[in-house]
């Protein structure tokens, strides 16, 4: 038995890889690429972990899960004590198992790193929670009898969702408001199917239901009631999770010709509207030969990997530095590379050219030089005078960032914000400047992560019950 | 999910439908939209809010079948249901005591100024209000309109009732006419709006425009419906969808919205070749105005 290897020898074990979809296979299709880890991958894999006194991918993980412990219940095949191991710190295992930069989080750190490869920490999180949710052995946690207070949850993605799982367990009535149709936030609408299908956020948001959080979809705060209405509703806390909301453009001539997406609108009608099977699906989508997508991040890598599989002939990053500044997961750029996808690095569009009926057929781009470091540390790209050239696309997808939505802001008075429109909260409660009101995720810090998004709600959450307790009559 | 009620055909291609929400029922606003959803594999389909029935929480959507979604939105039975419905979206128009206003429905505009006229009458405001269709049998509202306008103004291009011509040919005689006109507010095709804009900008009077870009989300998350406004690039969702019309670029709005034309036959011709289709003769046999289609 593995389980009775020496340290020694477990150290040899190697680090298992994943089974992955092959690349000129999986670029046509929308099935998810990385297949999981078999069960004896999963336990070969927990034992190269030698539970080392330090422990440094806990505090690794921003979340603060108990890695070492849950893979020793996994070299233990206790698989499902392994997840609810995870789900102390962590709501959304399967999802983050998937879409967390373990290599810069808690892997990096792993002891093991110093000389082997690090312990697929990742690979196993996912391991866990699928096999807890496949073999139906997800059980409802113990649920607080009724306290009798109200709290109301504004968006559903990972920071939403995270709260209202916390409160409801702590017995306090939830309600989660999102604006659209479906709950999940970026995990529905953004991340591509190919990479967190959608039933796993699904199976998240039916138990959330099962433990008794009310869902009222396609209610937008603000527009239907304001925060202060929730108040007089009888909500005795509201926790805003509203993400990162509008998608900026790049400014420049040409940007509304037909055939320019922001990512946003690409990735919604692609995942969240499935325009990928259209016209089983009503809503159409732009099918691209030449695609050019201008950005860097994991945006950008769904943008231009989600072109592919609906049929791009040439899929082209554009992005105005070089590789080494590509905020997208390692991961996720060489996933996109192995399909196919052309990176034009150090070049940047300054201007969108169209046809007779307003679609866009080129863009005149400019090359780039990498110049002193800029604010965010890495070096500022500068034209080079006179390098203009003309690349030929026929759609474009604008994956350079968001700015935060004003809505709830404008429609809350009180609600204190930063230059960036952003809600500035108290760092360890996560209470903004309105009493009662918290927030978390996107909003507060700009477009982050899954799991730091998490980690704000878990914060929230703790707060608002203390709150709840202490401060709210009943 | 949300009940249907009423779901009538009140013209050639177009229908009345009436929606259970009783909570967006009573905080909506005259100018504002829904988006709603018939089905799970639906679109999603921005429509002007063209009544709001506080008492019983209903909402007065009225639709012109243009193609997939609003040919799928007659078959939804009398008490039946559809997926979702989202709102109030969008700002209220502005509305204000201007001395004399001017209103301007064309085709199926002639639906969403029908609140925008009431709450200008509560305002106070002497209201002319002018609608008009290709002919007779595509006007509806008539009614209405005239139980609150001053003046209601009815022109058919084909002369059948009314005026013998187009919104703007009555309005310019308004304009002409040497009564002091504060506001204008124009809903109807981009070609009418367009007109109705480049007509009163040499008056120099006040003139808003209701624009209906493609949407998705409708809270301003994609930036599918951008418009340019002056120099400005606006998300209509959330900063409209009323502009300032002399300001707007009519010809983008318009191009914009033919991005899908190809997959948009492509869904509709599936629709219609459904067994038991009932509007595929009406839809075979309808000409509709030059800008749909
Ligand atoms: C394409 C893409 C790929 C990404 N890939 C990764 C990745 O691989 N790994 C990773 O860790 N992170 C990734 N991220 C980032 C991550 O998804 C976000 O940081 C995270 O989802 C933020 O969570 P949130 O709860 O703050 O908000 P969101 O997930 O943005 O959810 C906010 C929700 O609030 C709703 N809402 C907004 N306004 C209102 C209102 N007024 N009323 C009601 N509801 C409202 C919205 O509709 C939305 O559903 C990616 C992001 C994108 C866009
Ligand atoms: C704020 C707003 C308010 C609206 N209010 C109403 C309303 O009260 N009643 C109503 O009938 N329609 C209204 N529309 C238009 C309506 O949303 C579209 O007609 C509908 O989406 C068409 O869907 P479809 O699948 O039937 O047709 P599609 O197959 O999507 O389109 C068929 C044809 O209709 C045209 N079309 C599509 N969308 C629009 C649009 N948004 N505006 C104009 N033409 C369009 C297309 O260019 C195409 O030629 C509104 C649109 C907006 C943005
Ligand atoms: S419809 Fe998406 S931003 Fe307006």
């Amino acid at each position: 038995m593995t389980e009775q290897m020496p340290k020694k020898e477990r150290m040899k074990i190697p680090r298992q890889t994943m089974p992955e979809q092959e690349p000129d296979v999986r670029n046509h299709n929308f099935k998810e690429v990385p297949l999981g880890l078999t069960e004896e991958q999963a336990v070969l894999e927990a034992n190269r972990c030698i539970e080392c006194k330090k422990a440094p991918c806990i505090p690794g993980c921003p979340v603060e899960v108990d890695i070492p412990g849950f893979i020793r219940l996994v070299m233990d095949r206790d698989y499902a004590a392994a997840a609810r191991k995870i789900k102390e710190t962590n709501s959304l295992p399967a999802v983050c198992g998937r879409v967390c930069p373990q290599e810069e989080q808690c892997e990096i750190v792993c002891t093991l790193h110093k000389k082997f490869k690090p312990v697929a920490i990742g690979y196993l999180e996912r391991f866990v929670s699928d096999w807890e949710r496949e073999n139906n052995l997800v059980v409802l946690p113990e649920i607080a009898p009724p306290t009798g207070r109200k709290v109301a949850c504004v968006g559903s993605g990972p920071a939403g969702l995270t709260v209202a799982g916390d409160l409801v367990k702590l017995g306090h009535a939830v309600t989660i408001f999102e604006a659209l149709h479906k709950p999940g936030g970026v995990l529905v609408y953004g991340i591509p199917e190919f990479r967190l299908p959608k039933h796993i956020v699904q199976a998240e948001c039916d138990f959330l239901a099962e433990m008794g959080v009310e869902f009222q979809n396609s209610t937008v705060v603000g527009k239907m009631d304001t925060i202060d209405e929730l108040f007089e509703m009888g909500y005795d806390a509201v926790f805003i999770g509203t993400g990162a909301g509008l998608p900026n453009f790049m400014g420049i001539p040409g940007e509304n010709l037909i055939g320019i997406y922001s990512a946003n609108e690409y990735l919604t009608r692609s995942n969240l509207m499935r325009a990928y099977d259209f016209p089983n699906n009503d809503t159409p989508i732009i099918i691209g030969k030449n695609v050019a997508v201008l950005g860097g991040g994991n945006t950008a890598m769904d943008a231009v990997r989600t072109s592919l599989r609906l049929g791009a002939d040439n899929a082209y990053i554009v992005y105005r530095r070089s590789e080494a500044e590509m905020p997208a997961r390692a991961e996720e750029i060489h996933h996109a590379m192995d399909e196919g996808v052309q990176f034009h690095m150090l070049t940047t569009p300054i201007e969108f050219i169209g046809d007779d009926d307003n679609k866009v057929k080129a863009m005149e781009c400019l090359r780039m030089d990498l110049g002193e470091p800029d604010a965010s540390g890495r070096r500022r790209p500068v034209p080079i005078e006179g390098s203009n050239f003309i690349m030929e696309v026929d759609l474009v997808v604008v994956a350079i960032g968001n700015s935060s939505n004003p809505l709830i802001p404008q429609t809350t008075p009180g609600l204190d914000t930063n230059k960036w429109g952003n809600i500035t909260v108290n760092d360890d409660t996560m209470l903004t400047s309105r009493k009662g009101v918290y927030a978390g995720g996107d909003i507060v810090t700009g477009g982050a992560t899954v799991i730091l998004a998490a980690g704000a709600g878990k914060k929230a959450a703790r707060a608002i019950h203390k709150y709840l307790m202490e401060e709210v009559e009943k | 999910m949300q009940k249907v009620f009423d779901n009538t055909q009140i013209g050639p291609m177009v229908w009345k439908m009436r929606v259970e929400v009783p909570r967006m029922v009573a905080r909506a606003k005259a100018g504002q939209f829904v988006i709603l959803r018939v089905n799970e594999n639906g679109e999603r389909v921005p429509m002007s809010i063209a009544g709001l029935d506080k008492e019983n929480g209903l909402l007065t959507i009225i639709y012109q079948v243009v193609g997939k979604t609003s040919a799928l939105m007659t078959t939804v039975p009398d008490g039946g249901e559809i997926s979702d419905c989202v709102g109030p979206l969008g700002l209220p128009s502005h509305v204000d005591n201007w001395g004399t206003a001017v209103l301007v429905g064309g085709g199926i505009g002639i639906a969403p100024i029908y609140p925008i006229a009431q709450a200008y009458k509560e305002a106070g405001n002497k209201l002319h209000t002018i609608i008009g269709a290709r002919s007779k049998d595509l006007l509806f509202y008539e009614d209405e309109h005239k139980a609150v306008a001053d003046e209601l103004h009815i022109c058919t291009d084909d002369g059948s009732v009314g005026h013998h011509g187009f919104v703007s040919d009555i309005l310019k005689q308004l304009l002409d006419s040497g009564e002091k006109i504060g506001m204008i507010m124009a809903i109807g095709p981009v070609i009418m709006m367009k007109v109705v804009a480049n007509l009163t900008r040499s008056y120099e009077v006040p003139t808003w425009v209701s624009l209906n870009p493609l949407m998705i989300d409708g809270t301003g998350m994609c930036g599918g419906c951008r418009v340019s406004i002056g120099d400005e690039t606006k998300f209509a969702c959330v900063d409209g969808p009323d502009f300032d019309g002399h300001k707007v670029d009519f010809d983008l709005l318009t191009s914009r919205l033919g991005a899908y034309k190809e997959q948009e036959r492509v869904a509709m011709k599936r629709f219609l070749e459904n067994p038991g289709c009932k509007l595929a003769k009406a839809v075979e046999t309808f000409k509709y105005p030059n800008e749909v289609k």
